[in-house]
């Protein structure tokens, strides 16, 4: 009897730690972004966030079939413009792999035990000529018509 | 004579008339406004770029992205003039590699450099025939040929390969199953396969191992409202001028008046494929 008093106890206190852990994580506004990143200097992703947090990948996957089929590239859910904003550079200044374990969509991904294929082929740095091009309408969308820095000097790349 | 009665299906201006005025209004701002333009953002970006912040830059856009989906009121080709084409000379084909990211692929350790040639992925292939009786020796670069009657498409299982609204032949990498049916069916060796892992690919051109590419007349650049290929530009800049791109269905474009003028025809007309790429010379 008491053991099982004592059980119960245990686990409503554990369940409040549960709730109460969801609750501070809420108000701490857990996060992905990462400093050192152009989305660190910015207020929101190029959907609400919590519109981003769920559905990310049926807004890439419907840009992906647009954009290969239909040439469209004026959107803002291009696969190129999350990588280009969210993309953390290093003190050298060296851009991190954005699926890596440690990085934006990698830390989110290994958290949910997510396996992507996307960066077998897709760069997973912005690279080359073009790759601003391609991000160009995602920082539109977000009202930012240039990209935004992290780097505080503000030197061209 | 299906080569006439095809030609005509498919050049006919009155193809355009359910295109009023589209083409026409791309076409007129591309060549001289364009310039035009692109001076005066040099000058807006120099002045902005001096009023905005530190840690800000500007993006600098050359031309407008596609909002809307390709339509069939274009069909883009090429046409390539043999008697222009150099012997040794690999101008298109170096051009094509850096553009499209090709230049990126590094050879295994383990493979002899004699399977590397046969086996990496190559988007135009020099070709050189010489006519056995004469003597006569032609030059030309062999690419996908775009055919409106692709026998790749037909085959694909799964409709990764696909012919794009505006006529460009090519593979959606992401239906891609890696069975090459698709390279056994194309009759001009157009196609490659991607062997071995990539790595540091380009944000323009993702490629990885296991799937089928070829030449897809350089669809960033047509999205972007550019006005050439890397082959055409880089052929020019040499100095040849052996390839004309433009629109086949648009009668005043450059290569439609070109094809007017001479003589051209396409490899292996006798599978009445329709190609987009046309050669004169040959
Ligand atoms: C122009 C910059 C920009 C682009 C482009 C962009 N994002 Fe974001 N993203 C942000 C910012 C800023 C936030 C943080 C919003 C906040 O604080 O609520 C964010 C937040 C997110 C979040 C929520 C992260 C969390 O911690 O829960 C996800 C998921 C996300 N982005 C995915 C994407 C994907 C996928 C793409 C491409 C389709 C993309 N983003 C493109 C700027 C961007
Ligand atoms: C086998 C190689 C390959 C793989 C794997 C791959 N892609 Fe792609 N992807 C491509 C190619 C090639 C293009 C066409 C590029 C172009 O024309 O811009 C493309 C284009 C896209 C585009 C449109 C361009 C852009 O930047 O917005 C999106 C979106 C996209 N892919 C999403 C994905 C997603 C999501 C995954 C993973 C689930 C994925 N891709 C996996 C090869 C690949
Ligand atoms: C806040 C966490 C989080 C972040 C950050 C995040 N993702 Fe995701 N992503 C998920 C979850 C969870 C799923 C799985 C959803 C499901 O299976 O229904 C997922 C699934 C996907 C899928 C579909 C995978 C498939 O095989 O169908 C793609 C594509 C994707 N994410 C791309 C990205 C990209 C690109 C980024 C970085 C720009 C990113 N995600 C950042 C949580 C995240």
């Amino acid at each position: 009897m008491a053991k099982a008093a004592v059980r119960a106890g245990l686990v409503a206190v554990g369940l409040a730690w549960v709730l109460l852990a969801q609750v501070v994580l809420a108000a701490d506004a857990k996060t992905y972004v990462l400093e050192g990143s152009k989305a660190a200097a910015l207020e929101s992703c190029v959907e609400p966030t919590d519109v981003m947090r769920r559905k990310h990948m049926e807004l890439i996957k419907h840009q992906r079939d647009e954009t290969v089929h239909g040439g469209i590239r004026s959107s803002k859910h291009s696969l190129a413009g999350c990588v280009e904003c969210h993309i953390r550079s290093d003190a050298e200044r060296v851009p991190q792999p954005i699926h890596h374990k440690e990085e934006f969509c990698g830390a989110c991904h290994a958290f949910t035990a997510v396996n992507l294929n996307c960066f077998d082929c897709h760069a997973s740095v912005p690279k080359g000529p073009g790759a601003e091009r391609a991000a160009h309408a995602a920082f539109q969308a977000v009202g930012v018509d240039r990209s935004v820095q992290a780097r505080p000097d503000g030197e061209d790349h | 004579m299906g080569k006439t009665t095809e030609m005509k299906d498919h050049h006919e201006p009155t193809d355009r008339s359910a295109d009023p005025g589209l083409s026409e209004a791309t076409r007129s701002d591309s060549a001289p406004s364009d310039s035009g333009r692109r001076a005066f953002m040099g000058v807006a970006a120099g002045v902005t770029a001096a009023v905005v912040a530190p840690g800000v830059v500007l993006h600098s856009v050359t031309a407008a992205p596609r909002s809307e989906a390709v339509t069939g009121d274009v069909r883009w080709g090429l046409l390539i003039d043999t008697a222009k084409c150099v012997d040794g000379c690999s101008a298109c084909v170096d051009a094509c590699d850096r553009e499209n990211g090709l230049s990126l692929q590094s050879k295994p350790a383990s493979a002899s450099q004699e399977h590397w040639d046969d086996q990496k992925a190559v988007w135009i292939r020099k070709v050189k025939l010489q006519d056995n009786q004469t003597g006569r020796v032609t030059n030309l670069p062999l690419m996908c040929q775009h055919c409106e009657h692709p026998p790749c498409v037909d085959v694909c299982p799964t409709g990764a390969s696909f012919k794009r609204a505006d006529g460009i032949v090519m593979v959606d990498r992401h239906t891609c199953i890696g069975c090459r049916y698709c390279m056994m069916a194309c009759p001009y060796k157009a196609r490659s396969f991607i062997h071995e892992v990539m790595e540091e690919q380009l944000t323009r051109v993702p490629r990885g191992k296991g799937c089928v590419e070829s030449c897809n007349l350089c669809v960033h650049r047509r999205d972007f409202g550019e006005d050439s290929t890397a082959c055409v530009d880089a052929c020019r800049e040499a100095g040849h001028e052996a390839i004309v791109f433009g629109d086949l269905k648009d009668p005043e474009s450059n290569i439609r008046k070109h094809l007017a003028e001479m003589a051209s025809r396409q490899i292996r007309e006798d599978l009445s494929l329709n190609t987009g790429v046309r050669y004169s010379g040959i």
